[in-house]
């Protein structure tokens, strides 16, 4: 009860004190208005970040193996991996032979070349060789026509799949299934089109290719053999029992002896998303020290703030005390009041920062989660309760006598 | 009530000791009407200080209703002026951003007393010193005399044992200065104990009992008005809880 009652007094006099100064709450909030946008800000692009690369990383699939020459995020030195053997058809063959994990296992290889319809052309587009497994390895969206038939694989057939952007360069006006297009020499006829899929880390536009059969692929457009198996495992529980698996055929596939260290690499989603995740920590720790920075400079103005609150009212401490008071009902009146000055601050600054949010949204996609506006105003209720704990601690340890003498 | 046992009080200022108080005995009854006067200088203030607790004697015991002062703690010091002292003072010393009736009921909120309770409380004590159609005002919408009125409300509201009264017509004129005393007599009467501060000797006549401190020591402690106002002996009805 006594407790209570001094906590309501408490409000009530910060309310009137910061009331009586308003100019003065004003200025000092400020401070704390720009250090809780800063920090929410940084807080809500952060998170963006993480969910646009999320986002971007989907399209590797997380129950995806990738057998490949290098490894994505190696530690080995480069001239150790330069003279590493192609991978060719035949051993990644027998790795689809004798592979039990895979629900889904495609040859794949890829190289950029200028595509011609009529007098359209689009430059570097993507040209991917796959088998009639690519799309259910890779989740291909079919919007329109259908995916490659094995039959068309080993017959190496002229057709192509052709990506959102591509179809609608060609074809404004028409439907794509059936036209030809033109790599190089030769044509290849649509026999479907994929949905719109996005930017692959901002870097690969997923819309901008088109796929073949990999045989044709290897015939038309590149000689060396080098590609890629991608393994879609039937159990994502037991992907690391897949990894074993697959290294252990590919040993045999490249005829490697028991000492011999693997000339290949098995490469996941999880490689990207352990790298990112490094990255990803190291900005935020940096971008939040700075912006702490700021609602650290915006805390000491509290605090000084609060000194000149206590030492210009130290008569009415004096009059508390000597109906009264006891040191912790003077202290929760300070405290109260300037985590009351930072509350404001904080709701201020989520008013500012929600619309700046939206206008990172034109690069990021960035919203202001709950957690995060909650976390702001926990953040700067805290900064004042810190800030004023100093002053606070002054006003309630004053000799009453003192106090009612001051003029 | 209130002894004072070979009470000292020493300050130090620079190397040089001021005794402000020198040997103090002294008794205070319940129901007495006490003035202290003196010169400047002559530990008035300091002498004040002691009786409301504010401050613990250097040496000596002072003891309020039994308890031994000096051997509290701010906190529990805080809690006997709560309880025990009521403070009027020469500037009066409202809280300027509150009005009247808040005023009044702060020594009530830091006993923890609920809301609907200090209202009652805070009332009764307004209307004891004649403001109710005033108690929503603040300080500098008030006269002097009314300030000092809600001071003294402020000061029986939590029906203490003493309430203790320093210069209260200091800062009034002379006509205010003589309804503020008038309502200290009225409080006497309804068996308040009053200790009052004053250098003003027709101030002091009000009361019953004067005590005159020169450098530190009592000079002299002389009952008054005895034949009329002592004989009318207040029941201590006073009693808090």
């Amino acid at each position: 009860m006594n407790l209570l009652n001094e906590l309501f007094e408490g409000a009530k006099v910060s309310w009137a004190a910061i009331r009586a100064n308003k100019m003065r709450s004003v200025l000092t909030t400020l401070g704390v208005v720009i250090g809780i946008v800063t920090v929410t800000l940084m807080g809500t692009a952060i998170q963006g970040l993480d969910k646009a690369f999320l986002k971007s990383i989907s399209a590797i699939g997380s129950d995806v193996l990738y057998i490949q020459k290098r490894s994505w995020f190696s530690d080995e030195p480069w001239w150790e991996t330069r003279n590493r053997r192609n991978i060719t058809i035949e051993q990644a063959e027998f790795v689809a032979k004798e592979a039990t994990c895979a629900e889904a296992l495609s040859i794949q290889a890829s190289t950029f070349r200028t595509v011609k319809h009529g007098n359209r052309s689009a430059t570097m587009v993507q040209i991917i060789g796959g088998t009639e497994q690519s799309a259910a390895v890779s989740s291909l969206p079919i919007k329109a026509g259908r995916f490659m038939s094995a039959d068309e694989v080993h017959g190496a057939r002229p057709v192509c799949v052709i990506g959102s952007d591509i179809a609608e360069k060609f074809f404004p006006n028409e439907p794509a299934l059936g036209k030809r297009i033109k790599v190089e020499n030769a044509s290849y006829q649509v026999i479907g089109v994929t949905d719109k899929m996005g930017e692959f880390l901002g870097v690969l536009n997923l819309d901008h290719r088109i796929m073949i059969p990999i045989s044709r692929l290897l015939t038309d457009l590149i000689r060396r053999e080098d590609v890629t198996i991608e393994v879609k495992v039937k159990n994502m529980a037991d992907i690391d029992e897949a990894v074993e698996e697959l290294r252990f055929i590919m040993r045999r596939a490249r005829g490697l002896a028991p000492g011999d260290k693997d000339d290949f690499a098995i490469n996941r989603q999880d490689n990207f998303i352990k790298t990112f995740e490094r990255v990803s920590a190291t900005i935020a720790s940096v971008g939040l020290f700075i912006t702490g920075l700021a609602l650290f400079v915006g805390g000491i103005g509290i605090m000084n703030i609060m000194f000149v609150s206590v030492a210009e009212r130290t008569r009415e401490i004096g009059i508390r005390k000597a109906v009264g008071a006891k040191k912790r009902a003077i202290m929760i009146q300070f405290l109260i009041e300037s985590a009351v000055i930072c509350l404001i601050g904080g709701v201020i600054a989520l008013a500012l920062a929600y619309p700046l949010t939206l206008l990172l949204r034109n690069w990021l996609p960035a919203s202001m989660s709950l957690s995060i506006a909650f976390l702001a105003l926990l953040v700067s209720a805290f900064t004042g309760m810190v800030s004023g704990f100093f002053p606070a601690y002054r006003a309630a340890g004053m000799d009453p006598v003192e106090a009612l003498r001051w003029e | 009530m209130i002894v004072f046992d070979k009470i000292f009080k020493l300050y130090q200022m620079g190397s040089e000791t001021i005794y402000a108080l020198r040997d103090i005995d002294l008794h205070i009854e319940r129901g007495e009407y006490v003035a202290i006067m003196g010169p400047s200088g002559s530990g008035k203030s300091t002498l004040m200080n002691l009786l409301g607790c504010l401050d613990t004697p250097t040496s000596g015991t002072l003891r309020l209703n039994g308890v031994n002062v000096g051997d509290l703690d701010d906190n529990e010091l805080a809690e006997i002026r709560n309880h025990e002292i009521g403070f009027v003072f020469q500037t009066f010393n409202l809280l300027p951003r509150s009005n009247a009736f808040h005023n009044v009921e702060l020594p009530l909120i830091y006993a923890g007393i609920n809301t609907d309770e200090r209202e009652r409380i805070a009332l009764e004590a307004i209307e004891q010193v004649g403001l109710l159609d005033r108690m929503y005002h603040k300080p500098n919408e008030l006269s002097g005399g009314q300030r000092q009125r809600v001071a003294i409300a402020r000061a029986l509201v939590n029906k203490p044992s003493i309430i203790l009264a320093d210069e209260p017509t200091g800062n009034l004129d002379s006509r205010t200065g003589s309804e503020i005393m008038s309502l200290f007599d009225l409080l006497w009467e309804r068996g308040n104990t009053i200790i009052v501060v004053t250098h003003e000797e027709e101030i002091a006549r009000h009361s019953n009992r004067i005590i005159r401190l020169r450098d530190g020591r009592i000079a002299a402690d002389e009952v008054i008005n005895g034949a009329t106002k002592s004989a009318t002996p207040v029941a201590p009805d006073i009693q808090r809880k």
